[in-house]
């Protein structure tokens, strides 16, 4: 298993992780998310944007299954992660998200202390034998997540009880602790003051060397800076994808060129 | 003021009020008036209630005690003379009231207290009925007494007790056939001597209920054991299965007619007057499963019945505060949904569900109407024995004593109604008080 990743590796980065085809999304009757078609491609930085309401959190949230726990969602269509059906019957959706980890828009951590926030995803799935290999996932999801010297000397604080940044930052250890190999944000610096914008953006570069990162924002400069490849998704409909430069330099769908020259969104 | 109102767009002062302002601050205030003399008649209630039935009450836990030598002759109460206590119990009541009575005649000459040309059957009637029998009581747990001369601590009877307390005077005395102002007269000289005296009386709270005619060595023993035994059921049954239907119904259930007809019957069932709940226990629980009358399992069961809805309904309210984020960050590192709800959405749920469990037990604990249909209400002596076998014996409740206690006649029983009142109450306090501690305890922010 190991040789091929490396394998994969070495080869190339234009490997497809995740691809979506003709995917749907309805809530109810309302058909929120229409025919996208897209390729999550392994070790980059993929970048959905859009005005508020575009679909781009729906598809996000369809890729580890989130959208089950709605209950009025129905999802068609198809989204296969390493070639296999994410949506077939067999899958169970505990283990996919265990390999497909999320961050969400607001810091959520766990009113639990930081230590315990790291640990339990690791914890439920097995991941660790006995305390001292659980001491180390949590020191380099915390490292990994550039907190570790911030808090090695808190771990038994609670994780609440950080900066808005730094939980944000706790919530990334807390994904990359269960060794995913996708990792979803959505919007996740919207609630953070631009410094800490800049250091999860720059976690976000980091983490690119191992998994692969889809990102939700609504600010057209965090695609810019951190993906790249991105997505631009308009009234449910994937508009246009492709190369971040390409996107943002020399978009080929007047829609896309309106959105990032601000006349629509 | 015609300039004014001809130019309405005139600059008017910050510094005066004008007609609009002023009627809307005189609003004001009369709204902050109205609020406040409604949270003052609220108070002025309570204190009234509290003083009235501390007033009353306060007394039931002192009692008049009549403390005599009494010479314990084995010739009248061992006829048999080997201390078979199976001999002994031949003797009643009456052969040692007669020994009372002579202690007492003995005691009175001895101390040179005027008996006031009154018969000695007259001076026993200052003594309680119950006194003997407590006697008695005494001799038969330890034979070892008999030949002995012992300090015996008995009940005056109820009058006396309320000279003492004030609510008996000579003039009710008058008018009184149970005591006349001659017995009363004979008893203050017996407290100036120091053999009658007013102290803490530990056995209305331990003593099971006494008959009509002896007030005062009626007590709330069984009722306590009744109503702890119930609230042991009622903790034991409520809280899990209120709990996981709960959780059941907020967290896993899909949304459809049927839940939202399960949820409207649960708000309803909250407001259903309990004595309908007591109607269901007789047909369901006595009548068709044939569990006894009178037992705490019976009143266990029905105020179970009555108090899920409102630990349901508490506990959705606080499973329905826990910020969905919590679930998502759960379920987003891949737990499952068993997962997410036993390890993040419960602890974080439970002050809300303990306060609501504690407060559905203090309504349950002050409920009477439902019990007074499942038998509870009998005139019970004997206590319940140790669960699980005392659950199914007849007990009876604290409510439901207060409530035996106010239908009788002696003005007696008004004061040991209050005083269970006060017990009720306090173990009512004491119930809330531990609601806040746990709510305080167990509270997190995030």
């Amino acid at each position: 298993m190991n040789d091929m990743r490396i394998v994969e590796r070495t080869v190339s980065t234009d490997t497809a992780k995740m691809t979506a085809r003709r995917a749907q999304v309805y809530y109810g009757d309302n058909h929120a998310l229409k025919d996208v078609d897209v390729d999550i491609l392994d070790k980059t930085v993929t970048a959905f944007i859009g005005p508020s309401g575009c679909g781009k959190s729906t598809f996000l949230r369809c890729l580890n299954r989130m959208n089950d726990t709605v209950a009025s969602a129905r999802v068609m269509g198809e989204i296969k992660l390493d070639g296999e059906d994410i949506y077939d019957k067999r899958v169970d959706p505990v283990v996919l998200r265990a390999k497909i980890g999320m961050v969400f828009q607001k810091p959520n951590p766990f009113p639990k202390s930081i230590y315990e926030n790291v640990a339990y995803g690791p914890r439920i799935h097995g991941l660790a034998r006995g305390k001292a290999e659980l001491d180390a996932i949590v020191e380099t999801s915390l490292k990994k997540a550039a907190l570790w010297n911030e808090v090695k000397d808190r771990l038994d604080a609670p994780g609440t009880g950080l900066s808005g940044g730094q939980q944000q930052r706790l919530c990334i250890a807390r994904a990359i602790a269960t060794s995913p190999e996708v990792l979803l944000m959505d919007e996740p610096c919207s609630a953070l003051d631009p410094i800490a914008t800049a250091q999860v953006e720059e976690l976000i570069d980091e983490l690119r060397s191992q998994f692969s990162v889809v990102i939700v924002t609504h600010s057209m400069q965090q695609a810019a800076r951190v993906s790249q490849r991105t997505a631009f998704f308009h009234l449910g409909h994937l508009v246009e994808y492709g190369e971040t430069g390409q996107i943002f330099t020399n978009p080929k769908d007047p829609r896309t060129e309106s959105y990032i020259t601000g006349r629509i969104g | 003021m015609t300039d004014a109102s001809l130019n309405p767009a005139a600059p008017k002062s910050l510094l005066t009020a004008d007609a609009r302002t002023r009627n809307r601050r005189a609003a004001e205030m009369r709204f902050r008036m109205i609020g406040l003399s409604a949270v003052l008649l609220g108070l002025v209630a309570l204190v009234f209630l509290m003083v009235s039935i501390l007033g009353n009450g306060v007394g039931a836990f002192r009692q008049t005690f009549v403390e005599i030598p009494v010479m314990l002759d084995p010739a009248a109460l061992d006829k048999s003379g080997n201390r078979d206590v199976e001999q002994m119990k031949k003797v009643t009541t009456v052969g040692y009231g007669k020994l009372i009575e002579k202690a007492l005649g003995a005691e009175l000459v001895a101390r040179n207290i005027d008996t006031q040309g009154l018969t000695s059957k007259d001076i026993m009637g200052l003594m309680s009925k119950e006194a003997p029998a407590d006697l008695r009581n005494q001799v038969l747990a330890n034979p070892d007494l008999l030949g002995q001369t012992i300090t015996f601590n008995g009940f005056a009877t109820s009058r006396v007790d309320g000279f003492f307390k004030g609510r008996v005077t000579m003039d009710s005395a008058l008018r009184d056939s149970n005591i006349s102002p001659e017995q009363l007269t004979v008893a203050q000289a017996m407290a100036d001597a120091g053999l009658i005296e007013v102290k803490f009386n530990l056995s209305f709270l331990t003593a099971p209920d006494a008959s009509e005619l002896r007030p005062e060595a009626a007590g709330l023993g069984v009722a306590i054991l009744g109503s702890a035994y119930m609230m042991l059921i009622v903790l034991a049954l409520s809280l899990p299965i209120g709990v996981a239907s709960s959780i059941y119904l907020e967290e896993l259930a899909p949304k459809n007619k049927w839940t939202d007809m399960i949820e409207v019957n649960i708000a309803n069932l909250a407001a259903v007057p309990a004595i309908v709940y007591g109607i269901l226990a007789l047909a369901l629980f006595i009548n068709f499963a044939g569990l006894p009358q009178s037992a705490p399992i019976v009143g266990g069961l029905v105020l179970t019945l009555m108090t899920l809805p409102t630990i349901i309904i508490a506990t959705r309210a606080a499973l329905k505060a826990v910020p969905p984020s919590i679930r998502d960050a759960a379920l987003g590192v891949g737990a499952s949904r068993m997962q997410a709800i036993f390890h993040h959405v419960l602890p974080l749920a439970m002050p809300g569900i303990l306060t609501g469990t504690i407060l559905g037990l203090a309504r349950a604990l002050g409920e009477s109407a439902p019990l007074l249909l499942i038998g509870m209400v009998a005139f019970v002596k004997d206590y319940p024995a140790a669960p699980p076998e005392g659950l199914m014996q007849p007990a009876t409740a604290l409510p439901v004593q207060v409530y035996q206690w106010t239908q009788r006649s002696d003005p007696a029983f008004v004061e040991r109604a209050s005083g269970a009142i006060i017990v009720l109450l306090v173990f009512l306090l004491i119930m809330n008080a531990v609601a806040i501690i746990l709510r305080r305890r167990f509270e997190r922010r995030w």
